[in-house]
């Protein structure tokens, strides 16, 4: 790599250093960077430069001279911030936030509470049948989000739906959950459904590796199980929580396949209804490629903002009481 | 509270009386079965079935019986589904499966081994900017793939390799999240000695790495292996973007196609039920085989094998 030549020898020795230098610099810098060299090309082809080329494209707009027809007619031309003042004005774009963000207040919390719950469950030396409800809950992992938005979005019509069904017995008639007002929760529940199972498991993983000494302990002191879950066990995990909830919320602005699977099932959805499917019609559908760069470069930025003051507000919380 | 923190040995040793006997009623307690733990996990774990078992239902319904019958009772037709979608433009379907199996096993099998030499150099060699390209690789785990998806799209049509099948199995090679992983594993796993000894033997550094430090590291390679492939098979933007010719199409992307024309004809529905549920079969069979791997703890970024 680059980094390989522009790197100099750590001091310049004399004439009789040459040899030994040289298979030093071999074995020092060339065979570990040889060996790197295919993780950081594909990290600087596929990470590293569309990243810099979409800041690039954000910055430009379309120059159209003449008619705009022919070749040749259309140019590139510097466009400042425009991109981004235009992205960040527009309602369809802030309209696609707001539903996004109640999209993740309700599903993080219903979604981190459930798999912390069925974790502890699972943890505690009193639940039977854990080893099959650890399978189940977990398998839905397996099941890709465009087929699981497929199998819920049939489950949610009112012909097919057993809830509908067994409501119609009562007499009663149920609201579709694909309604203009309710197709959030419906989303919210195929993503609780296909997410909860794998924070169940990160959890477990960290709670089983607790020693057990500590629950002995706590045991002996009369904790109830209760007690020990909430003042030992939780708090023990709480690393595992953070970054459950950082990659859940990372997720989560970046929903795309779910409401675009729902779509032909559920008239009610835009292709606007969330950020990620503004930017692909805008790329893709309305050729703008440009302002879908600064879109997205809006989204990642507020990704950044939201990871960096969520770790903040929570490394205060957690190690601010113990200093 | 802090005493409960910190394990207490000599009271384990030596409790009070009072504390023994309630000790001793706790253990009692605690051996008990509690119906309300096991209740509440038998619902999630039936909430989390119930449409993989509604769709074993449903893909044996013929056109009619979909929307009119009860619709966890099973019927007689699911062969009959299975062969029409069979016959659908002459086995496209199972060319969809072939494309998925290609696309996430290949790639996961080399974005694994890509992830393993990787960390495996970052964890046992010592070089100038090391910790550089560490930091830089571990950034790539927060960027989110928005900005990665149009770009690479752009980049890809200029080298003329859109709608083909290096478009979506190149761009999830690397995995700054996989390489973290091997990294640890190669830490953990490979002890120094071992590769000394190989170099004094004269081996070649790719030797030791294929031959000695990755069957160190197989367990967490399945893990690494598994994350990716997961990930592939789960990314549907990315082909979405990338392939316009439904014969390069994943699974994903072509049910959700399939999906969308049988909004105008129905009689498509039955297909991609039947094609939901043979899409899923697969993955569920691997995944319960490979279940002891999925041991993750995220925090601590250790596997545990």
């Amino acid at each position: 790599m680059a980094m390989t030549e522009t790197r100099p020898g750590p001091a310049a020795g004399t004439t009789a250093d040459t040899p030994r230098r040289a298979k030093n610099f071999t074995s020092r810098v060339l065979i570990p960077y040889s060996m790197l060299a295919p993780g950081i090309i594909l990290f600087l082809v596929f990470m590293a430069a569309p990243i810099i080329y979409t800041l690039v494209l954000s910055f430009q707009k379309k120059k159209v001279s003449g008619l705009g027809l022919g070749k040749g007619s259309q140019s590139t031309a510097f466009a400042g911030l425009d991109n981004y003042v235009s992205a960040l004005t527009d309602p369809e774009f802030l309209g696609s936030v707001l539903r996004v963000l109640t999209y993740g207040l309700i599903l993080i919390p219903l979604m981190l509470g459930f798999a912390l719950l069925f974790a502890l469950l699972l943890d505690s030396r009193r639940t039977r049948a854990g080893s099959f409800s650890r399978t189940a809950i977990f398998l839905p992992y397996a099941v890709p989000a465009v087929i699981s938005s497929l199998l819920w979005g049939f489950l949610y019509l009112p012909g097919v739906s057993p809830f509908h069904f067994l409501a119609r017995q009562f007499g009663m008639e149920l609201p579709s959950l694909l309604d203009p007002n309710l197709v959030t929760f419906a989303i919210c529940n195929i993503a609780l459904w296909g997410g909860v199972g794998f924070n169940m498991i990160v959890m477990y993983t960290s709670l089983k590796a607790v020693p057990s000494e500590i629950y002995e302990a706590a045991k002996l002191d009369g904790c109830s199980e209760i007690q020990t879950a909430i003042r030992i066990k939780i708090p023990i995990i709480a690393p595992s929580l953070v970054m459950t909830a950082l990659f859940s919320m990372i997720a989560t602005l970046q929903v795309f396949a779910e409401p675009t699977t729902l779509r032909p099932l559920a008239n009610s959805l835009s292709t606007s209804w969330s950020p990620l499917m503004l930017v692909y019609r805008d790329a893709f559908t309305r050729n703008d490629v440009f302002s879908a760069a600064a879109t997205s470069i809006v989204i990642a930025l507020a990704t950044f903002i939201i990871s960096f003051l969520f770790l903040r507000i929570v490394q205060k919380r957690a190690f601010g009481q113990e200093n | 509270m802090t005493a409960l923190a910190t394990p207490p040995k000599n009271r384990r040793a030596n409790p009070s009386p009072r504390k023994a006997s309630k000790a001793g009623k706790a253990d009692f307690i605690r051996e008990k079965p509690s119906y309300v733990s096991t209740g509440i996990l038998i619902l999630g774990a039936l909430y989390c079935l119930f449409p993989v078992i509604w769709v074993v239902a449903a893909a044996s319904k013929d056109g009619t019986e979909l929307f009119s019958t009860f619709t966890l009772a099973p019927s007689t037709h699911l062969w009959d589904n299975i062969v029409e979608l069979t016959e659908y433009r002459d086995g496209l379907f199972w060319r969809w499966m072939l494309n998925t199996a290609l696309y996430a096993g290949v790639g996961a099998i080399v974005s694994t081994w890509v992830s393993a030499l990787s960390g495996y150099v970052l964890a046992k060699f010592d070089f100038p900017g090391k910790s550089g390209v560490f930091k830089v690789l571990l950034m790539g785990v927060l960027v989110p793939g928005v900005i990665l998806a149009i770009p690479q799209y752009l980049m890809l049509a200029q080298a003329g390799l859109t709608n083909t099948y290096w478009s979506v199995l190149l761009p999830q090679i690397i995995s700054p999240y996989g390489i973290y992983l091997a990294r640890i594993y190669a830490a953990a796993s490979v002890p120094g000695d071992v590769i000394e000894a190989a170099r004094t033997e004269g081996a070649k550094e790719m030797y030791i790495f294929n031959r000695i430090a990755a069957p160190m590291m197989l367990p967490g390679l399945v893990t690494i292996f598994l994350f990716q492939f997961v990930a592939i098979w789960n990314n549907f933007m990315l082909p979405y973007i990338m392939l316009g010719d439904d014969h390069l199409f994943p699974i994903t992307v072509g049910l959700n196609g399939l999906l969308n024309q049988g909004a105008s004809a129905p009689a498509l529905y039955t297909l991609v039920l039947a094609g939901a549920l043979l899409s899923i079969v697969p993955l569920v069979i691997m995944f319960l085989l490979l279940q002891r791997y999925w041991r993750v703890d995220l925090a601590a970024g250790a596997v545990k094998a």
